[in-house]
C-alpha cells in the first residue's frame, strides 16, 4: 500500500516543555489510523503540527513523497491535510454550502455563484449520503450533520488526509455508527484517516492500524487485528501487565456506609453509576483519559447536574443540585485543573485556605481574623506546607505547595467526603508521597476520600474499592484483595 | 406563525413593521406627512449618517466597533473646507483625497487592532480623539465652503418629476446601501466578514484571511465615515470641527435597529439602510409637530434600540432550544 502521510523525527517545544521529542507517524493511502495515547502523549500536538497551526521546532512531513512546510492551515489544506476538530470549527451564522466553500468559493468576476456554490455543496454532501437544506444556516443542524458538513468540506477541496479529532464525543450510537460507514467508505476511495477517540470500541471497530503516543514519544505502530486490547492499554499508560501483581490495596477498615450512589447519570455524559463510599476508605476512580473520571466527580460535586439517580445518606436523599448544596451535604471537591479552578494565585496561602470556609459561611459572616490565622498556621505545619509565610501570596508556591494548601482548604471545612481529582498531577515525587501519606491520615481520621488519578499504582496503593469506569459508564467495582494493577487494566481493556 | 418566527429574516420584517407603522400613524396624525418631499428631505437630512452607518454594519458584522466614524466625518468637512477655499485645490480631487485619507485612517487602525490584539473599543477611542483634535487643528471653527463646483452639484441630480429633485447627496446614499449590499452578500470579503464576525478561530482554522479582512473592513468604515463628511459639506456647504459629535452612536444604533446583531456574524446592510429612516422619520414627525421636546427624539430612539436588542436576544434563545 501507498505511503500517503510521513511524519519523521517531528520535535515541538512550548518554552521549556517539550510537547513532542521526536515524533515518527507513517499514514498510507486506503487506511483507518487510530492515534491513541493519555494525557500529555502528544496526540493534539502531533495533529496541531501536521494541520499547520503549531509550526515544528524540528523534522520533516512530506503527503505522497513531496516534502511540505505548512506554517498555516491555509497552507495544510492545500497540501490535502484537512481536519474535523471535536468541537466543530465551522461557523454556524453561514449557510450550510457557505461552510463546504468558504475561501473557494466559484466566482464571476468579483462576485461569488451562489448557485453554484450550492450545488458543489450539494454534490459533496452526496458522497456522504447526506440530503440537508445547504442554504440553511449551518447552527440549526444537530452537531452529526455539522460534522458531516465539516468532512464534506475536506472533500471538496479534494483532501488526501483527513484527520477527524475526537468527532464521536458529542455523538449518540446510532449518529457514530453513520460517520463511521462515511469513514469507511473514504477508506475505500483510497483517503488516508487518522482517527482520535477515547473509545476503545470505536477504536476497534473502525481501525486499520493504530499509534501509540506517551509523553511525547512514539510508543509502536501495530496493526488493530493484531493487537489485543490488553496490550493497548498497557502501551498507552506505560505499565507492563505482567508486572507488579497482586497489590490487593488497601484493606477496607470495615467502617460504615458513609454515601450509597444509586445510577446516578448525567445523559450523553456518564452514567449510570452505582456504587457505596465507606467512612474511613478511600474510593478510586480508575479508567483511561475520557472515560467520564472528572465528568463523575464533578455530577457528584452538583457542578454539572444529574439527570438520573440519587446519592442517598444514612438512608436519605442527598440534594447535590449545586456545589454549594453539596457543600452543605458534606461533600469538599479539590479539582483537578488547580490553575483555573482551584487557588486564587494573588491572594496569600492564609486567604486561599480559608476561602472555603468563608464561602459557607456567607459574606457578612466573617471569619475572624484570629480564627484565620489560627488556622493557617495549623495546616501551614500539619501538611508541611513551604511557605515563607501565611501572608505570601499562593501564585509563588512549588505546584506540590499549592496542592497541599487546596487540601488545607477542603479539610478545614471537615467534609465527610472529599474528592480528590488528579490530586498528585503535575507535582513532584516528595510531594507526592507527602499527599499520599496525608490521604492516609485523613482516613484514618474517619473521612471518605474519593480518589480520582490515571496513575493506577496510586490508585492501587491508596484505595479499598475502585470503580472502574470505561467509555463514560461503570464497568466494575473492584473489592480490597481484587484490586491490582492487572485487574483495573483487564477491566479497562475489556470489551 | 412558527415559520415566521424561525426565519432568520425575523429582525429585518420587524425592522420593516416599524417603520411601515411609523409613517401610517405619522400620515394618520399629521396632515401633509405623506407626500413625496417629505420622504425626499428624510432621504437628504440622514444621507450622511446613512453612508457612515453602512461602513458600521459591516465593522460590526465583522464582530468590531469603529467609535472614530463621527470624528473622522468632521476631520473630513474642515479638510475639504481647508484645501478647497485656502490651498485652491479642485473640489472633485480633493473629495477623492478626503475619502482616501479616510480609508487609510481607517485600515491603519484595523492594523493595530489586528496585529497588537488590543480591542477595537480602545484603539477606535484612541482614534476618535486624535481625528477630532486634527479637525480642530485644522480649524478651530466652522469655515464656508465657496466653490462654483459645489453650487454646480447642487443644482444637478435625478429629476424626480413634480420639481422634485434626487440631489447628489442622498444618490450617493443610495449607491453607497446598494454596493455594500451587494459587497457583502456577493464578494468574498463581504462573506469573509460574516466569517470573522461568527468566530475568528474557525474563520482562522479554515484558512480564511482574518487580518486582510479586519484591515479591510476597517479601511471600509473609515472611507464611508470620509464620504458621509462629503456628502455633509454638499448639504451644508462648510466645514466645521464639532460636527458629527455623537454620530458612531447613530450609527451603531441605526445598525442595531436593522437587525445586526452587536456580537457580529449576523445582520444586513438594507436593515441599517431601514434603521437610518426609521431615526429619520422619528426626526420628522417631531419637527412636524413641534409641540413635541426635542428630547423625545432620543427616547424614542433609546426605546427602540432596547426592543430590538430584547427581540434579537429572544430569536437568538429560539434558535438554541
Amino acid at each position: 500500500m501507498s505511503e500517503l502521510l510521513h511524519a519523521e523525527g517531528i520535535v515541538k517545544r512550548f518554552g521549556s516543555f517539550t510537547a513532542l521529542k521526536g515524533v515518527t507517524f507513517r499514514l498510507r493511502a486506503g487506511e483507518i489510523h487510530a492515534l491513541m495515547g493519555e494525557n500529555g502523549a502528544g496526540k493534539s500536538t502531533l495533529i496541531k503540527v501536521l494541520t499547520g497551526v503549531h509550526e515544528a521546532d524540528g523534522g520533516t512531513v512530506t503527503v505522497a513523497g513531496r516534502g511540505i512546510r505548512a506554517a498555516s492551515p491555509r497552507e495544510a489544506e492545500a497540501a490535502g491535510i484537512s481536519t474535523v476538530y471535536q468541537e466543530v470549527n465551522l461557523l454556524p451564522n453561514l449557510s450550510v454550502a457557505e461552510n463546504i466553500l468558504m475561501g473557494r468559493q466559484p466566482m464571476r468576476g468579483p462576485f461569488i455563484r451562489h448557485g453554484e456554490v450550492r450545488r458543489r455543496a450539494r454534490a459533496a454532501l452526496a458522497r456522504l449520503g447526506l440530503e440537508v437544506d445547504v442554504g440553511a444556516l449551518l447552527g440549526t443542524f444537530p452537531v452529526a450533520v455539522q460534522q458531516m458538513t465539516a468532512i464534506a468540506r475536506a472533500l471538496d477541496q479534494e483532501a488526501r488526509v483527513l484527520i477527524l479529532d475526537e468527532p464521536t464525543s458529542s455523538l449518540d450510537a446510532r449518529e457514530s455508527e453513520e460517520l463511521f460507514a462515511v469513514m469507511r467508505r473514504l477508506r475505500d476511495e483510497g483517503m488516508g484517516i487518522v482517527f482520535v477517540s477515547h473509545f476503545l470500541d470505536q477504536i476497534y471497530a473502525v481501525s486499520d492500524r493504530i499509534t501509540v503516543l506517551r509523553d511525547g514519544s512514539l510508543v509502536g505502530t501495530w496493526e488493530a487485528a493484531g493487537l489485543p486490547r490488553l496490550e493497548l492499554v498497557s502501551h498507552m499508560i506505560g505499565k507492563e501487565v505482567t508486572a507488579g501483581g497482586g497489590d490487593g490495596g488497601v484493606v477496607s477498615g470495615g467502617g460504615a456506609e458513609a454515601f450509597r450512589v444509586e445510577g446516578l447519570e448525567r445523559k450523553g455524559t456518564v452514567g449510570p453509576l452505582t456504587f457505596s463510599v465507606m467512612a474511613g476508605e478511600a474510593t478510586g476512580l480508575a479508567g483511561l483519559l475520557g472515560s467520564g473520571r472528572t465528568e463523575t466527580a464533578r455530577m457528584l460535586f452538583g457542578i454539572d447536574a444529574a439527570t438520573g439517580g440519587r446519592v442517598v445518606a444514612g438512608g436519605e436523599t442527598v440534594d447535590l443540585g449545586s456545589p454549594r448544596a453539596a457543600m452543605a451535604a458534606g461533600l469538599a471537591f479539590c479539582s483537578e485543573d488547580r490553575k483555573v479552578e482551584g487557588i486564587i494565585p494573588s491572594l496569600s496561602v492564609r486567604e486561599n485556605i480559608v476561602l472555603a470556609m468563608q464561602a459557607s459561611r456567607g459574606v457578612l459572616r466573617r471569619v475572624p481574623r484570629a480564627e484565620q490565622e489560627a488556622l493557617a498556621a495549623k495546616f501551614i505545619a500539619a501538611l508541611n506546607i513551604r511557605t515563607r509565610g501565611p501572608e505570601t501570596p499562593i501564585g509563588t508556591l512549588s505546584g506540590g505547595n499549592q496542592q497541599k494548601c487546596l487540601l488545607a482548604r477542603w479539610m478545614a471545612m471537615q467534609p465527610r467526603l472529599l474528592i480528590l481529582d488528579e490530586p498528585t498531577r503535575g507535582i513532584d515525587v516528595g510531594a507526592k508521597a507527602e499527599i499520599e501519606a496525608l490521604c492516609g491520615e485523613l482516613r484514618r481520621a474517619g473521612m471518605s476520600i474519593l480518589f480520582i488519578s490515571a496513575e493506577l499504582e496510586e490508585v492501587v496503593r491508596n484505595c479499598s474499592r475502585v470503580v472502574v469506569l470505561r467509555d463514560r459508564r461503570q464497568a466494575a467495582v473492584l473489592d480490597g484483595p481484587a484490586i491490582s494493577l492487572r485487574t483495573i487494566m483487564e477491566t479497562v481493556a475489556a470489551s | 406563525m412558527n415559520r415566521i418566527f424561525a426565519s432568520r429574516l425575523l429582525p429585518l420584517m420587524a425592522t420593516g413593521l416599524v417603520l411601515v407603522a411609523l409613517f401610517a400613524a405619522a400620515g394618520a396624525g399629521y396632515e401633509n406627512f405623506l407626500s413625496a418631499r417629505v420622504v425626499l428631505n428624510l432621504f437628504k437630512d440622514r444621507a450622511f449618517l446613512g453612508v457612515v452607518a453602512v461602513g458600521m454594519t459591516f465593522v460590526i458584522l465583522s464582530g468590531g466597533i469603529d467609535l472614530s466614524v463621527g470624528a473622522v466625518m468632521a476631520f473630513t468637512t474642515v479638510f475639504l473646507a481647508k484645501v478647497i477655499g485656502g490651498l485652491g485645490w479642485s473640489a472633485p480631487v480633493a473629495m477623492l483625497a478626503a475619502v482616501g485619507i479616510g480609508v487609510g485612517f481607517g485600515m491603519f487602525q484595523g492594523w493595530v487592532i489586528h496585529f497588537f490584539r488590543i480591542p477595537a473599543f480602545l484603539v477606535t477611542l484612541a482614534g476618535m480623539f486624535l481625528a477630532r483634535g486634527m479637525a480642530f487643528v485644522v480649524s478651530p471653527r466652522s469655515v464656508e465652503i465657496r466653490s462654483a463646483f459645489y453650487d454646480d452639484l447642487g443644482e444637478r441630480g435625478l429629476p424626480l418629476g413634480e420639481g422634485l429633485l434626487l440631489t447628489v447627496g442622498p444618490l450617493m446614499y443610495l449607491v453607497v446601501v446598494a454596493a455594500g449590499m451587494v459587497v457583502a452578500h456577493g464578494t468574498r470579503f463581504g462573506r469573509n466578514v460574516y466569517a470573522l464576525g461568527g468566530n475568528e478561530a474557525s474563520a482562522a482554522l479554515m484558512g480564511l484571511p482574518v487580518g486582510a479582512t479586519r484591515v479591510g473592513v476597517y479601511g471600509v468604515c473609515g472611507g464611508c465615515a470620509a464620504l458621509g463628511g462629503v456628502i455633509s459639506t454638499l448639504a451644508l456647504s462648510s466645514g466645521d470641527p464639532t460636527r458629527g459629535t455623537g454620530l458612531e452612536l447613530d450609527a451603531i444604533a441605526a445598525a442595531v435597529i436593522g437587525g445586526t446583531v452587536l456580537t457580529g456574524g449576523r445582520g444586513w446592510v438594507f436593515g441599517t439602510f431601514l434603521g437610518v429612516l426609521i431615526l429619520g422619520t422619528i426626526k420628522t414627525i417631531l419637527d412636524f409637530d413641534g409641540s413635541l421636546d426635542p428630547a423625545w427624539l432620543r427616547i424614542a430612539s433609546g426605546g427602540l434600540l432596547l426592543g430590538f436588542i430584547l427581540l434579537q436576544k429572544l430569536i437568538a434563545r429560539q434558535s438554541v432550544s
